[in-house]
């Protein structure tokens, strides 16, 4: 089992990471589960704003196709270029590889997150 | 509350993720689709299909019925002989697609569990004389798949299952248990379909599990049973085709055979020109990794041309195929694309099915 310790969730399952000004963000091993094997990621360009709350790209799995949304605001710094040819690696490692986004200047504000307890809680886990 | 098969323990004890489907509670997944799709294309998969409807005709009229609800020639079928057809309305359009087995005292029409109301009250309504039996609760349907699936049967039944044809069934015995054994599927490999009683379905299951193991054979869901048919080119009704679609509308004239004598909506399906129906039914390969997903619209040239019937990632191919209905009058060579949640993939018509087994495997 990873160490959350440090993961913020949003209701919908999205995770983040901060770490000074830089969050990087992903779904919930919750969320992967739930999706099953993963087939495509729809991710925004470097330098784009993403808004805490609102959609940031697309994730499909063979059994449904759902809207991805940023746990905080700020401009992307980097894509997970990995999961262009192994969108599986979400499926496999939620936490670790299969990271989706850094983002720059990350801001939580207008998000409201929860910790570790409080998303196990929620999922029922 | 959703009905439950006779294996409902087992995949709760296997701990597969549930669905409803077909007013049933069905696994849709054992370990993954990807796991379970790949097992039945190179080893063995087992699945419970106790969901689908068996219904019975016999007596003297059994065959004249049938013959009239079914578009397909059913006087053609010796005794454990079987066909795929589809019964129409009046007015042409697909009330069911279903498998119809030649029994020694009638015939058995298996249907979809979505549709057994409705197909049980239109045969009702369309049996006359004819004596008429809803036994899908009586009756459990498991399917062994895959390229091991002849090896593993063969070796756990008295009669010589190896050499039963395609589209062909027998009586015979499984690990002990009475079955009806078909050489039939809907994965586009080699396999069985064993028809047993329900109270002898967990016991088969297990053996079968039990045998199979170390062959490689693994339970799969609903999941890997659509991508596998997609793959296979094989039509799923309710999302391929419905109560307005006519079968030339959905490529399945090949099932229609008017030369045969009247049948419910012969009329209507004699005056359509089977080279060019309503709608064109084609599959195409998608650009991308993207799944086209039913009721996506399909563009041609940019404009609306119809809509994406059954999409899926294949993992046999690697790629993202779907099926989709065509307006009549969209050329065969028009340059289309699917809308996929906004987002417009480039799209290329190719020959069904997607995937063929090797053949001799």
């Amino acid at each position: 089992m990873a160490d959350l310790s440090n993961y913020r969730f949003t209701a919908s399952h999205e995770w983040v990471r901060v770490e000074g000004s830089t969050a990087t963000v992903g779904i919930s091993d919750h969320a992967q589960a739930q999706l099953g094997d993963v087939i495509f990621l729809e991710l925004p360009a470097v330098g784009t704003a993403v808004t805490a709350g609102t959609k940031f790209g697309a994730i499909e799995s063979v059994k449904a196709a759902s809207d991805l949304y940023a746990p905080v605001s700020g401009t992307v710094a980097e894509v997970n270029a990995a999961l262009t040819e192994r969108p599986e690696l979400v499926n496999s490692d939620p936490y670790g590889e299969g990271w989706m986004l850094r983002v720059d200047g990350a801001s939580a504000e207008g998000s409201d997150l929860l910790d570790e307890a409080g998303y196990t809680k929620l999922v029922g886990a | 509350m959703a009905l439950r098969t006779p294996l409902y323990d087992r995949h709760i004890a296997a701990g597969a993720r549930m669905v409803e489907f077909g007013g049933f509670d069905m696994p849709l997944q054992y370990s993954t689709i990807r796991e379970e799709h790949v097992a039945v294309r190179t080893r063995c998969g087992i699945f419970d299909l106790s969901h689908m409807g068996e219904v019975r005709f016999t007596g003297d009229l059994a065959l004249d019925v049938v013959q009239r609800l079914v578009t397909n020639d059913v006087a053609r079928l010796e005794v454990g002989g079987a066909l795929y057809g589809v019964m129409c309305h009046e007015a042409g359009g697909i009330v069911d697609d279903v498998v119809v087995y030649r029994e020694a005292g009638g015939y058995m029409v298996v249907i979809n569990a979505a549709c057994r109301p409705k197909d049980v009250a239109w045969m009702r309504d369309h049996s006359d004389g004819c004596d008429f039996e809803d036994v899908g609760d009586a009756i459990a349907l498991l399917a062994v798949q895959g390229p091991r699936a002849v090896g593993l049967i063969s070796g756990m039944c008295p009669d010589d299952a190896a050499a039963l044809r395609p589209f062909h069934c027998m009586e015979s015995v499984v690990a002990g248990v009475r079955a009806t054994v078909s050489r039939t599927g809907y994965t586009g490999e080699d396999g069985f379909e064993l028809y047993v009683d329900a109270a002898d379905a967990s016991g088969l299951w297990d053996a079968l599990i039990e045998a199979g193991g170390p062959e490689g054979l693994i339970p799969c869901g609903l999941g890997a049973r659509d991508t596998l048919r997609l793959e296979a080119g094989l039509r799923l009704y309710g999302q391929d085709m419905d109560d307005d679609t006519d079968p030339f509308s959905c490529a399945l004239g090949w099932t229609v055979k008017l030369q045969k004598g009247d049948f419910i909506g012969s009329e209507a399906l004699a005056r359509l020109d089977p080279a060019h129906p309503p709608r064109r039914f084609v599959g195409i390969e998608l650009e991308g990794r993207a799944i086209a997903r039913h009721g996506q619209r399909v563009l041609a040239a940019g404009e609306p041309a119809g809509e994406v019937t059954s999409g899926t990632y294949s993992f046999t191919l690697d790629h993202s195929i779907a099926t989709a209905s065509l307006d009549g009058d969209v050329p065969a060579d028009a340059e289309l694309s699917v809308d996929i949640r906004g987002t417009v993939a480039a799209a290329t018509v190719v020959p069904l099915p997607f995937y063929r087994r090797p053949k001799g495997a």
